[in-house]
């Protein structure tokens, strides 16, 4: 046993820069879940179909990748809102098997279309953040930055930018408009949000949306770290995330970036650095997922609220 | 139909029918409130009392005809039928336990588009101080009698024309009921609101309204004006304890 405490902020930023985009797909499962109480199954192949749209435009359209990440978030926006109103919204919400089954079946749909048209293949997607950019004084041109001795990505802090600008405008989205009044309102009575006069079925597909176009964004950021896009991109990454959202509180968007942030560092930090490097069990690295589902399994047994879920409270 | 309508009618109920499944809760109901009056329908728990409320609204599987002001408002959805100025306190407060006291006064003007809506915010925290000192903490916090101010506040600042109250008292302490019937009969004396009441607290509910009717198993059994139903034997044995 060695105790390699010299590479361990390696891990640690590593595992930051993971646990950031965990965290952004986990925003997507809880605005969805705080709504209406539903795990949409589907949030990480719309994610990975968003990612392919980014493909088409920018690798094969030649169009400025910023932008193509743009219309693609936008493009998956209006698809979120498509399934909501044509698939979820015909059912009656109390009754979440039907609509359970239909993100399960969309999810097989998706990765089976994908694969049709793209193949299985990993294809080279540009890395948003690949080198520093050549304003940045001393760095431009830089993958890294040495700190404490490691190498700190310019790819994880262009995460961290981009996570915490989502964040932000979330935030005004939902705290300052009217739209995002009225979705806070359908989380919290959906009754009572009915009787002052909001559309439900509209504030959904809005939630639908949202969260459509942040898990695009997730897919986008976590390319670069799979050496591209493919169909199957984001089967582990979803588990990963659904992981960070039970951890957090599957109601909770503070809590979703939290728990997240913190799978990506018990993935980096404690399977990888304390399993892999310190034990010298090699074997660890193939657990990681497995890492992740017994964090789930703990969660839901010990504190089925998360950390900063609530606890529901059911009225008579 | 002219406009002014609504200045003598208010709402009527004509044949109201609802069911859950094959379980007819409403048979036909027929009740009006006048304009700036009050009416109150007592009955027992599963009478239908909640029902008559939520056919009223569109918010359960009904049919018959519902009229605000003259105009027919029984096909409509929920949200349409709010933005015909249908207030609606339901059972157990309807208060958002997750948003702040502030934020649930304001999606309650939801369907405002005027700019008055911060001074109406001001006005009902000037009426409930309570409130004002607590606007910022979330509703789920408050106790009983303040959730349930907050929930008539929130339904009052859509402005409507018709306040639907599904038994206000519930679950509140009898200083507390007294205090809000006393603003209940004050909002209808001083504004002019039109209000209906479903309660099974018959003494203070009968006092404040103008006409009453009681349901018994979705049917109307015994209506009439409030003063008159207060000294019927029938009301008296079931309702007042005498």
């Amino acid at each position: 046993m060695t105790w390699n405490f010299d590479i361990l902020p390696d891990f640690v930023f590593n595992g930051l820069s993971l646990g950031a985009i965990y965290g952004t797909v986990a925003l997507s499962l809880v605005l969805i879940f705080k709504a209406t109480t539903l795990i949409n199954f589907a949030t990480g192949e719309l994610a990975m179909i968003g990612a392919f749209m980014v493909y088409v435009l920018h690798m094969e359209q030649g169009l400025w990748l910023w932008l193509s990440i743009l219309i693609a978030m936008i493009i998956s926006a209006g698809l979120g809102a498509l399934i909501e109103r044509t698939l979820t919204r015909p059912f009656d919400p109390a009754d979440h098997l039907p609509v359970v089954l239909i993100t399960l079946g969309l999810f097989l749909i998706f990765n089976a279309l994908a694969g049709d048209i793209w193949n299985y293949q990993v294809r080279l997607l540009s890395n948003p953040f690949g080198k520093f950019p050549s304003w940045v004084p001393g760095l431009g041109g830089d993958r890294f930055v040495m700190v404490l001795g490691s190498r700190l990505k310019y790819q994880s802090i262009g995460i961290w930018l981009t996570l915490a600008l989502a964040l932000f405008l979330l935030g005004l989205i939902l705290n300052r408009t009217k739209m995002g009044l009225a979705f806070r309102a359908v989380s919290s009575n959906v009754e009572s949000a009915r009787l002052v006069g909001v559309h439900t079925g509209r504030t959904l597909g809005f939630g639908w949306a949202i969260a459509s176009a942040f898990g695009t964004l997730g897919a986008v950021l976590v390319a670069p770290q799979l050496g591209g896009v493919n169909p199957n991109m984001m089967a582990t990454i979803l588990i990963y995330a659904l992981a960070g959202a039970a951890l957090g509180g599957l109601d909770s968007l503070g809590g979703a970036v939290i728990g997240g942030i913190l799978i990506g560092l018990i993935q980096a930090v404690l399977v990888m650095w304390l399993g892999v490097v310190v034990f010298g069990q090699a074997y660890m690295s193939i657990l990681q997922l497995a890492a992740a589902f017994v964090l789930i399994l703990i969660v839901l047994l010990f504190r089925p609220s998360g950390l900063f879920g609530s606890r529901r409270v059911e009225r008579v | 139909m002219s406009d002014d309508v609504f200045d003598e009618v208010g709402l009527v109920a004509k044949n109201l029918h609802a069911s859950y499944g094959a379980v007819e809760v409403l048979r036909g109901l027929d009740f009006e409130v006048a304009q700036g009056k009050v009416s109150v329908i007592l009955g027992a728990n599963g009478a239908g009392k909640t029902t008559t409320l939520r056919a009223i609204c569109n918010m359960c599987n009904s049919s018959g005809d519902v009229s605000l002001g003259g105009v027919d408002i029984s096909r409509l959805g929920t949200a349409e039928i709010v933005r015909k100025g249908v207030a609606h306190v339901p059972q157990g407060r309807g208060t958002f336990p997750e948003l702040s006291v502030t934020d649930n006064l304001l999606v309650g003007a939801y369907v405002r588009k005027d700019k008055e809506i911060n001074d109406d915010v001001d006005r009902w925290f000037e009426i409930f101080p309570v409130l004002a000192e607590r606007r910022e903490q979330l509703a789920g916090s408050l106790s009983g009698g303040e959730q349930q101010m907050l929930a008539v506040s929130r339904a009052l600042m859509s402005r409507p024309k018709l306040l639907l109250l599904d038994e206000p008292s519930l679950g509140l302490a009898p200083l507390i009921i007294e205090d809000l019937f006393t603003r209940f009969t004050n909002l209808n004396k001083e504004t002019g609101l039109t209000m209906l009441v479903v309660e099974q607290n018959a003494n203070l509910a009968l006092d404040m309204a103008d006409v009453g009717y009681v349901i018994e198993s979705g049917e109307i059994t015994l209506s009439g004006p409030a003063d008159q139903l207060k000294s019927d034997p029938a009301v008296q044995e079931a309702y007042l304890g005498a």
